[in-house]
């Protein structure tokens, strides 16, 4: 889970790293209140989760607490490539004389963590990594040894910070640390780093992105799942744990395991292009599994989707078996329908693996008028294209 | 010979005792694998369908000479069981367990690569199987039957998907090295292993979006593996910043997607299908061909 700047700030507020006086607020009466208590010239600035928020218009310098409810105005509800501002941050406007940058990350190449710092912050760190790769230092992370006041030395020594400051900047890393391991981070990013014009470092702008697989020891964690932010056909999914992903397109996709799904996706697309350009819908994980109750909640999620107009069940029975994951589609239809929901559009069914043979025989033997049965899965995914196709065109 | 597993493994199970432990047990040893040895804290003298119950690994491998254990403990307790395993210097430690916090892993496998006794496979994975000799993991065990084609795979149902299709052929070992951002072998050290196998003669590889294990996958293959090698890259439609269902599988900015993959494999001089069906078709000409 990727957090909004303001919350990596209470994170970081909350592991002792320096940042700026400041609050959240959604609404323009919340930002006035906020610069007020904060009593000097603040900065109002977008909470989006995308780049480029300066330059579409999305920070701006408030005076007083008038004018910081005038500039919250102008920013709540703007849209930043496509992101809907719901919260602006209100901080101390500070005044910078340099600009760095220091993170912590998951470095998958290794299988360990990384720490990259330097004392060229403010820009995109990818252009630094590009353009003046020697300016970058990257030092790797020791999974089992994490970072003391030496390794965080090291890190500080390798970007070449002044040696004023080094003292400053040794202490935020070992509290950015800190973050990075209480809080299960994959990544932890402060850019930029600033030094203030009275010689105090202070972490003015940051990203944190949460590893999901520790919410169950990360309780605090959910209060920062971001509903507005989500679409609400995912919302309702995650009600139901579901492993479900709404993309644009008009085929229902329900498959078991992540691999599995994820090339469904690209059949479906391939076949597509034969349609018109038909795409999938979403992706739908439901597990090894595959019970009748979890088939129920996929279809009830899918069906549901306004922008559906074919569904494709693709299920190799490996733990489960076929004949299970038939009676679980033709049950999962039934409690659909005692549930008052009017089911018009066709499933395409595709059951391979353990017990197909029974499977296939259960859904042919059914005689569903929504269910179609193709053997195989580039051949399901044509049928479930041509179909949305056709029940699109006939719109 | 196949890889790491054979018939002399003896394997025996971190969380017999619980449900799924329980469950897959009895599939492995129903497949014929040897499972020798259950561990669970606390109930040491018990047994499952007669396999004794160890309270560590330490006392279990002393009883039983396990040389491979396979963990279905909950994700809270899976970075203690590993620990434990590599201290008893288990020699291949499977990890089916999902959704194990990615700083566990991180220390785990560091643990594991410190001592330097034990292969890990995994977190998040189906284990690894060798037709009709041994069964570690949860792999049905009767999709494909034994033959000379390596497979390794992120995936767990696309292994399965990929068995199937080529049952007939059959494979020498089959090994799904799990989806999760952190993985104890990796893609390149499978195909080393099948490589070096004078069991095996050529070798499906299947990755997904997310990190760059593939296209490192890719430059080894080109300066080490001479047997033949097909592809095949799941999540060309998956967009930028959304995670695909395993932790890993996730594009971000340029980095992870499919087509670089491709492109990387393809270079190499993998062929790669569109389709596992497709892949499936260019492994087949491979091994017909005589």
């Amino acid at each position: 889970m990727d957090l909004y700047e303001y919350q990596a700030k209470q994170l970081f507020e909350t592991h002792n790293v320096p940042t700026t006086p400041g609050a959240v607020a959604s609404t323009p009466d919340e930002a006035q209140e906020i610069a007020r208590k904060i009593g000097t010239q603040v900065v109002v600035k977008a909470q989006v989760k995308t780049g480029g928020r300066g330059k579409a218009g999305g920070v701006k310098l408030a005076e007083n607490p008038e004018d910081a409810k005038e500039k919250a105005t102008a920013i709540l509800g703007m849209d930043i490539k496509g992101h809907t501002v719901h919260r602006v941050l209100v901080a101390q406007a500070s005044d910078i004389a340099e600009e760095y940058y220091v993170s912590f990350l998951l470095d998958r190449t290794n299988r360990a963590f990384l720490a990259m710092a330097s004392v060229e912050g403010g820009v995109e760190i990818e252009e630094v990594a590009a353009n003046n790769p020697d300016a970058l230092a990257m030092i790797r992370v020791d999974a089992l040894e994490g970072v003391d006041e030496k390794k965080a030395r090291e890190i500080a020594e390798a970007a070449k910070f002044d040696p004023k400051i080094i003292d400053q900047v040794i202490a935020i890393l070992v509290k950015l640390w800190d973050t990075f391991v209480k809080e299960d981070a994959t990544l932890v990013e402060v850019n930029p780093l600033v030094l203030s014009p009275a010689g105090q470092v202070l972490a003015l702008d940051g990203k944190v992105t949460l590893d999901d697989s520790a919410a169950y020891r990360q309780p605090s964690h959910e209060a920062m799942i971001d509903r507005e932010g989500t679409d609400p056909i995912e919302l309702r999914a995650k009600e139901f744990d579901l492993n479900y992903v709404k993309l644009q397109g008009e085929v229902g996709i329900i498959g078991n395991g992540a691999g599995l799904v994820m090339s469904t996706l690209d059949v479906v697309a391939y076949a597509g292009e034969e349609f018109g350009g038909v795409r999938p819908a979403n992706f739908l994980d439901i597990g090894g599994g595959a019970s009748a109750e979890v088939m129920a909640n996929g279809l009830d999620i899918i069906l549901n989707d306004p922008e559906v107009e074919s569904v494709f069940v693709n299920v190799f029975g490996g733990i489960t078996s076929c004949d299970a994951v038939a009676n679980g589609i033709l049950q999962a239809l039934d409690m659909l329908q005692a549930k008052g929901a009017t089911l018009t559009k066709p499933i395409v069914a595709r059951i391979d693996g353990n017990n197909a043979i029974e499977g296939r025989a259960i859904l042919t033997n059914a005689n569903h008028p929504l269910i179609e049965m193709v053997e195989t899965m580039d051949d399901a995914a044509r049928r479930a294209a041509q179909l949305a196709a056709a029940r699109k065109a006939g719109k | 010979m196949a890889i790491w597993l054979n018939a002399d493994s003896k394997i025996l199970v971190q969380g017999m005792t619980g449900s799924e432990g329980t469950k897959h047990t009895r599939r492995m040893v129903a497949s014929g694998a040897k499972v020798v040895a259950g561990v669970t804290p606390g109930k040491a003298g018990q047994d499952l369908d007669g396999i004794p119950i160890f309270n560590n690994v330490q006392d279990a491998m002393a009883a039983t000479g396990a040389n491979v254990s396979v963990v279905f403990v909950p994700p809270k307790f899976c970075k203690g069981a590993v620990v434990e395993a590599v201290d008893a210097k288990m020699p291949l430690v499977v990890v089916i367990t999902e959704g194990v916090p990615v700083h566990d892993t991180a220390a785990f496998f560091q643990y594991a690569q410190n001592a330097g006794t034990t292969r890990i496979i995994g977190p998040n994975c189906p284990g690894i199987i060798t037709p009709g000799v041994s069964n570690a993991g949860i792999i049905p065990a009767d999709i494909a039957k034994s033959g000379r084609i390596g497979l390794v795979s992120k995936s767990g149902t696309l292994t399965y998907q990929m068995m199937y299709e080529l049952r007939d052929i059959g494979f020498s070992t089959c090994v799904g090295i799990g989806g999760d951002p952190i993985i104890g072998t990796t893609h390149i050290d499978a195909l080393q292993a099948f490589q070096d196998d004078p069991d095996t003669d050529a070798i499906v590889m299947i990755g997904e979006i997310g990190g760059d294990a593939e296209e490192r996958a890719a430059a080894y293959i080109g300066k080490h593996i001479t047997k033949p090698v097909v592809g095949y890259v799941a999540g060309f439609t998956a967009p930028e910043g959304k995670t695909m269902g395993h932790a890993g599988a996730i594009v971000s900015g340029s980095a992870g997607t499919a087509a670089a993959k491709q492109e990387a494999l393809e270079a190499a001089g993998v062929k790669v299908g569109k389709t596992p069906s497709a892949t499936a078709l260019l492994m087949r000409e491979i091994m017909t061909k005589g």
